[in-house]
């Protein structure tokens, strides 16, 4: 807690201070290593604006001398790009949402509810951490072919319904609260249900939030399950759709590259707003 | 924190403590108020059915989609399988000829130099730049964000971008070496190269969540205790070596045992980068795995190289916390 009492303290002499800032000897370091990170998707953008001819022609620029749209008129006429991103996003948010519904239920369980086999669930979640994905993925693709999930995008979001991480950060940040306005509900009332909803839910909302970005993250980069457990074209995520364009198009810089943008870019623009949204 | 994630003090206190006297009690009266141990039981069983409605659809879930397959998976490690015709079960002969494969141990051999070079570097330069953003410079929005942008962008993406820009003829990579009239190189086409190549792009994009946490374990350090130090005449050097760092040192051990277990399993990137080439030197242990089974239909072989792989994380886990335990009880 303490810390946290300093923080702002330190922030608030911020404002004071820059006016009389100097140069720091920080900018060094720092100004070539935000380039050498920012570059490459500089010029991700770049080469799906370029025309293939001038990508190919030598020696390379990496500035184009005339902006083309032509590699996304191109992209979506090729492949049913807009079909891979809304399978992205149903996976993605069926994920999002049940990662809400069910990690909130069980992170509250474990938290403040009293229960015959709580200690032991809780250790068995615990322990589901340390199992690797890839033990997982021989036999899920079997119960998933037993199942009749192959080919189907269920077969994209089972996997992410819910997670012993997103259990176990909400039980942490159940655990912080003032277990007093609990007891107030209580007093007034509400049943356990009613406490959960009404009173615990709304507060969580900046867990929630976390959870939902960490989830969106995970879902929609995820290459593993759909590669293993889909063949169909049709049902594509983003990513696979992404990893089987480049093994077909692979000359074609100028269209890989649009459709890079397009796969990046919905997670570009999230990151940025939940970055301001903290700073906020 | 870092305490509180097991035992938290609400755990300690409350719930077994509170329920125990009170039915040790009812069974003492329970032929005296027999009405009053009805109701008893009957709460503690609404407060069971309450407790796991909340907690049990989630815990079946996570059950039927880890312990189950894991348990599956150890069955089929002793099989000789190839998806279609009966398994046949071979005891540990797949343990066995993993122990052999010559295939298998040059992919061994690639992942564990991977770690053993990754790790450190992500660690040394996760508290580096994580110190050089944790001030108030111009820019700092901008070079946060330039650092942080590459953690969203999936392996199937990051896989295009590499193999554009680390392309021999016209890639950006060696357009900058010619610049500098520098010999140009073959990066991921080089079988001598493309481990050094692909740690370089799996830094790219995995460097910002070292940063993160180093970042907020600085910004958790009270200042005066890096004040006093001041004061007690440091210099920069010394209160980083003597303050800091042991300020973090449990992000330390979190971040490396993240980054190795994540590091042991690197597979996306060189699907989407070389696909185990150029002849099979950039093989890494899982990327072995997944073409045991799912391109040779070597189920059985795959399964069982998978729970070796298990295993030795487990064992190096373990192995980096008791190391960390020894090292700080040095320490204090």
């Amino acid at each position: 807690m303490a810390p946290n009492v300093l923080t702002p303290s330190a922030k608030n002499t911020a404002p004071a201070r820059r006016t009389k800032l100097r140069f720091s000897r920080w900018h060094l370091f720092l100004a070539p290593l935000s380039l050498l990170f920012l570059t490459p998707l500089v010029q991700m953008v770049l080469t799906s604006l370029t025309s293939n001819s001038e990508i190919n022609r030598f020696p390379p620029r990496f500035i184009p001398s005339a902006l083309h749209i032509s590699g996304y008129v191109r992209l979506f006429s090729d492949a049913p790009v807009g079909r891979w991103m809304l399978n992205s996003a149903i996976v993605s948010g069926i994920a999002i949402g049940s990662h809400l519904v069910l990690c909130s239920l069980g992170g509250y369980a474990y938290a403040r509810l009293s229960f015959r086999g709580r200690t032991v669930g809780f250790v068995v979640l615990l322990s589901t951490i340390m199992i690797p994905t890839q033990m997982l993925m021989i036999p899920t693709y079997f119960m998933f072919a037993k199942i009749g999930l192959i080919d189907t995008l269920a077969a994209a979001f089972v996997p992410f319904l819910t997670s012993a991480f997103g259990i176990f950060l909400m039980r942490q940040f159940f655990l912080s609260l003032p277990k007093e306005l609990e007891e107030a509900g209580r007093i007034d009332g509400l049943s356990t249900f009613g406490v959960f909803f009404r009173i615990v839910l709304p507060l969580a909302k900046p867990a929630l939030a976390t959870l939902a970005v960490f989830t969106l993250l995970n879902s929609w980069n995820d290459l593993l399950w759909p590669l293993v457990a889909i063949n169909d074209p049709k049902l594509y995520t983003i990513q696979l759709g992404l990893l089987n364009f480049q093994g077909a198009h692979h000359v074609d810089w100028q269209e890989l590259m649009a459709c890079n943008v397009v796969a990046t870019a919905p997670l570009q623009f999230v990151q940025t707003m939940s970055f301001s949204g903290l700073k906020g | 924190m870092k305490r509180g994630i097991l035992i938290s003090e609400h755990e300690r206190t409350s719930t077994p403590n509170k329920r125990r006297p009170s039915t040790a009690g009812a069974a003492e009266t329970a032929a005296a108020v027999p009405r009053g141990t009805w109701t008893r039981r009957r709460r503690r069983l609404v407060s069971n059915l309450t407790g796991w409605s909340f907690a049990g659809p989630a815990t079946l879930i996570i059950v039927a989609l880890t312990l189950f397959p894991a348990g599956w998976a150890f069955l089929i490690s002793r099989e000789h399988w190839n998806g279609f015709t009966p398994p046949q079960s071979i005891g540990w002969t797949n343990y066995q000829t993993m122990v052999h494969d010559p295939d298998l141990r040059s992919a061994v051999d690639h992942t564990v130099l991977f770690t053993v070079l990754y790790v450190p570097v992500v660690l040394v330069l996760g508290i580096f730049v994580a110190t050089a953003l944790n001030r108030n410079i111009r820019f700092i929005a901008f070079y946060r964000t330039a650092i942080f942008v590459p953690l969203v962008v999936s392996a199937a993406a990051t896989g295009i971008l590499a193999n554009y820009v680390f392309d021999p003829q016209f890639g950006l990579a060696n357009n900058a070496l010619r610049a500098l009239h520098l010999p140009q190189q073959g990066f991921l086409t080089d079988r001598h190269e493309v481990m050094w190549v692909i740690a370089l792009i799996y830094l790219w994009g995995d460097l910002a969540f070292s940063v993160i946490v180093y970042l907020a374990a600085l910004q958790d350090i009270p200042q005066d205790i890096i004040e006093a130090a001041k004061l007690d005449g440091a210099n920069r050097w010394q209160q980083f070596r003597h303050v800091i760092l042991p300020a973090v040192a449990p992000v330390t051990v979190f971040v490396g045992v993240w980054e190795t277990v994540s590091v042991l399993q690197i597979f996306e990137l060189v699907l989407t980068t070389t696909r185990g080439g150029p002849l099979g030197s950039s093989q890494t242990v899982v990327y072995f795995i997944y073409n045991q089974a799912f391109d040779l239909s070597r189920y059985g072989y795959g399964s069982a190289i998978a729970y070796a792989l298990f295993a030795a994380t487990l064992l190096m886990t373990l192995g980096l916390f008791a190391y960390s335990k020894l090292t700080k009880s040095e320490a204090f």
